[in-house]
């Protein structure tokens, strides 16, 4: 019983860093229909801005991840303006290649500038905090808070001020929302922005408790996506319930199953869920 | 005027051993054919059906690792373990297929996606069977036929060559046939497919079938060509790569595969010694092409020879 509510505590670390990658990604997709697959090359550039904001110009932790959400945000806002936002009348298809343009081009260039090696990310927050026989670090509980402040602080900005709602406007009717007077094109470029500043925060979050490497894109992107589609493309509070149902799945399969085939799991599950039902869980309409 | 070009290409390629002295070279022209046949096995399935399969590479693992273990672990001679590779690319195709084209547009790619990464996870994993990251080494060459012998890089040349050519014939044939007429009608109009009574779901099937039959060739060709494999060869990385290629080569025509993959691996060789920041160049370039030349090479030729020769 014990070894469950240490799986579970895991699971919720997990699943709270996962949520802020998905959010990102859902947000992106329910605004523009647009599958970002370079999400999480976004996430690794974040990690390494951050990264080199405590290592190198020593700014300290938070400084640093506001530093790299900051930075991740011009570049989601250079990305909505030069790739996506042109091929945005074109076939879905084409949009997936961009993506995948800007995916190899992110990948080579943290190779080239940061070296191929993994790298560690020291943690200022690395001691052992023992509470009602679970073991955590610092680190770890600060996930859970920060991720939690992040997603209150998304839905209130969603739903309780006239910009986010704007957001809301355009996801759920875009010609409704160009008629109505909002700047569409405004709200893409604040969506990019948004979502790339989340996932900053959600690697620089991770990094401290793993390792940062330029492919570490590849896995999150793969896992985001089966979250999304778990929770219904596009829909925040699905990204959000989605993460942390894949996370624990991942938790308890790793340690009661195999922890070689952990990483799997999420793709099992997509399949199957677009196996009995191949609009996705939760689809809006058709 | 394109006969005369497709003639001139196979002399070309039929003279290659004769014209380059070096075996280095060789190799690199072997292994973009290989590249090649996987990317008119995408080509298929993009190119006419409008279906992004972003699983393709597992397929062409399948293909391979089934080549490079029935042959060490079960003994079987190259031929009928090419034979069974192709069988085993294309039964999971099928059921792969079965499932993942009721998915559509953006739903297809995740999906094949999903299912590439769990293919190459087991090939990770399963490391009883496939070595796990180091894979298989010391796959045998092929058997001789008679006096022919296809131990060394020319006859494997030539082998490569031949694949090729059958993938080729394979893609003209379909382009012509009613059935390939089909799959460009269902990427035009699906619904206007449906209702002059085409079958769409299993036109689509087909397409899919095909497409992972050629990824299962070149499978094996690789496995062949290289005697050895590893999980790195059928991750998402190289089915986005052989999507690079086609999207430049031009995607649903029928020189396009063949063309992109060339230039590219051309290129990468002049770009010795910064080779793998290659991608700096690719990426971007793959961003404008969709944008200002989805066309690609051959597309757009075809686009500006139209106009005086009739096809």
């Amino acid at each position: 019983m014990h070894l469950f509510f240490q799986e579970l505590l895991n699971g919720l670390v997990v699943g709270s860093l996962y949520a802020l990658v998905a959010l990102g990604l859902a947000l992106i997709y329910g605004t523009m229909q647009v599958p970002n697959f370079a999400h999480g090359h976004l996430y690794m550039l974040g990690a390494y801005v951050a990264f080199f904001g405590v290592t190198v110009a020593h700014i300290g932790y938070w400084p640093a991840m506001l530093l790299a959400i900051v930075v991740l945000a011009l570049v989601g806002i250079l990305l909505e303006r030069l790739v996506f936002r042109p091929l945005s009348n074109a076939p879905e298809v084409n949009t997936i290649i961009a993506a995948v343009g800007v995916l190899f081009f992110l990948q080579t260039l943290a190779q080239v500038w940061f070296g191929g090696d993994y790298r560690v990310f020291p943690s200022p927050y690395d001691r052992v905090v023992h509470f009602a026989g679970l073991v955590a670090t610092q680190q770890q509980l600060i996930i859970i808070v920060a991720a939690a402040v992040l997603m209150i602080a998304l839905f209130w900005f969603l739903k309780r001020t006239l910009t986010g709602a704007t957001i809301e406007a355009v996801a759920q009717n875009r010609a409704g929302a160009a008629l109505v007077g909002i700047d569409t094109n405004r709200v893409s470029m604040m969506v990019f922005a948004i979502s790339a500043g989340l996932a900053a925060a959600a690697a620089t979050l991770i990094a401290s408790i793993s390792l940062i490497s330029p492919s570490m894109g590849f896995t999150v992107i793969l896992k985001a996506f089966a979250i999304i589609v778990l929770g219904g493309m596009g829909s925040v509070p699905g990204a959000i319930i989605g993460a942390y149902i894949l996370a624990f799945a991942e938790s308890f399969a790793g340690t009661y199953i195999s922890s070689n085939y952990q990483d799997a799991i999420a793709f099992g599950v997509l399949v199957l869920i677009l196996t009995f039902k191949p609009t996705g869980l939760f689809a809006k309409g058709t | 005027m394109r006969r005369v070009l497709w003639i001139l290409a196979a002399a070309v390629a039929v003279a290659l051993p004769f014209l380059v002295p070096k075996s280095f070279y060789l190799q690199i022209i072997a292994s973009a054919y290989i590249t090649a046949i996987a990317v008119y096995g995408l080509n298929v399935i993009l190119g006419y059906t409008g279906l992004l399969n972003l699983g393709h590479a597992a397929f062409f693992g399948i293909g391979a690792y089934a080549v490079a273990l029935l042959q060490t672990k079960a003994g079987w001679p190259f031929w009928p373990a090419l034979l069974a590779g192709c069988v085993a690319s294309v039964v999971l195709g099928a059921l792969v297929g079965m499932v993942s084209l009721r998915t559509r547009g953006n739903y297809f790619a995740i999906f094949t996606a999903a299912v590439g990464v769990m293919i190459a996870i087991v090939f990770t994993n399963w490391q009883d069977l496939t070595g796990g990251n180091i894979g298989i080494v010391n796959i045998p060459p092929p058997p001789p036929i008679g006096s022919l012998t296809f131990d060394g890089d020319v006859p494997k040349y030539y082998l490569v060559l031949a694949a090729l050519a059958l993938t080729i014939l394979i893609c003209v044939l379909v382009r012509n046939s009613l059935i390939g007429r089909t799959f460009v009608a269902i990427a035009d109009n699906e619904d206007l497919a449906r209702a002059t009574g085409v079958n769409v779901a299993r036109v689509r099937l087909t397409a899919f079938m095909l497409s992972t039959f050629l990824a299962g060739l070149a499978g094996g060709m690789f496995a062949m060509y290289n005697g050895n494999l590893g999980p790195d060869q059928t991750g998402l990385d190289i089915t986005f790569e052989q999507l690079l290629y086609l999207v430049i080569g031009g995607i649903g025509t029928i020189a396009g595969p063949l063309v992109g993959t060339l230039v590219l691996v051309e290129i990468s060789q002049q770009l010795q010694g910064v080779e793998q920041y290659r991608f700096l160049i690719f990426g971007p370039m793959l961003v404008l092409l969709v944008r200002f030349f989805p066309l690609g090479i051959v597309g757009g030729f075809n686009r500006l020879t139209a106009r005086w020769v009739r096809p």
